[in-house]
């Protein structure tokens, strides 16, 4: 009996250090590909997006892989205060400079074509 | 007074869990007078109103902050190709969705969960709409947008 659970067990930390594994390759190409993304992109607004993914993708599943890492549960209530809390403020961060860029007039680069027409003038 | 009461189980769970102390008298006892006191402070400058305990929304919000977990997975996905591919097809614009929530909250919710979908960042806050920027053609999907808004919507219904 007490085979079969320290069996369970094992297999448990395994599934645990698997899934944890994942969040963190995710959250570490999410992070390689918006800093990427943060210097390919043409322009002001499109950059953002790139920071966007950074802020969520790479930020939310390296906390993640954390939180199934952690070592006791105190620990982990406050890993997922810290990723909530990122959850709330980083979009506020992120429509704050967007949108003081565009109360002054910041021009954006627009459609579809591959060839960007110069738009800050 | 209902607000007041949920505030301060709220700091007081916070407050414990953060802490961690759960057997050290004088530490509980400190804990207590700051979580009253704060609670306090919030009613006496008066900003105990339906922006900063939003009770409205709390039960429901909670799938949907879920269900917006998996379309913030998606939308990462396809920003991170662009990122990385050879020659990012990116055809940026700006776009309006409406924005269908009453309260402040369910508005600010709406806005902010657009900005977290990587993709799509809100602009500015107009009377009934959001003025939104998009980073490709699949990502300017105004219905699906226009549906997150629903949802966040519906969840605010009853309050």
């Amino acid at each position: 009996m007490s085979g079969m659970i320290a069996q369970l067990w094992s297999d448990f930390e395994l599934a645990r250090d698997i899934l944890s594994w994942g969040c963190f390759i995710f959250g570490g190409l999410a992070v390689i590909a918006g800093s990427l993304g943060l210097v390919r992109f043409p322009d002001f607004y499109t950059r953002l997006h790139a920071a966007g993914v950074t802020d969520t993708g790479g930020a939310e599943m390296i906390l993640l892989g954390m939180l199934l890492q952690s070592p006791t549960w105190i620990v982990a209530v406050k890993l997922f205060f810290i990723g909530a809390f990122m959850f709330f403020t980083s979009p506020v961060a992120t429509h704050a400079i967007a949108h003081s860029a565009w109360m002054v007039g910041f021009k954006p680069l627009e459609g579809p074509e591959l060839k960007y027409r110069e738009s800050v003038e | 007074m209902g607000r007041f009461i949920i505030l301060v189980l709220a700091l007081a769970g916070l407050w414990l869990l953060l802490s961690g102390y759960f057997d050290v008298p004088l530490l509980l006892f400190f804990g207590v007078v700051s979580v009253l006191f704060s609670a306090w402070l919030a009613k006496r400058a008066g900003v105990l109103d339906d922006d900063s305990v939003p009770v409205g929304l709390m039960p429901r919000i909670l799938g949907y902050w879920i269900w917006l977990g998996g379309e913030i997975g998606k939308a990462n996905l396809i920003v991170m190709r662009q990122a990385l591919a050879i020659e990012p097809k990116l055809s940026p614009k700006f776009f309006k969705v409406p924005n269908p929530p009453k309260s402040s909250v369910g508005k600010a919710t709406f806005a902010n969960s657009i900005t977290l979908t990587p993709g799509t960042v809100s602009i500015d806050l107009r009377e009934n709409e959001i003025l939104v920027h998009g980073l490709t053609e699949e990502l300017c999907d105004i219905p699906a947008i226009t549906d997150m808004g629903e949802r966040v919507a519906k969840a605010e219904r009853r309050s």
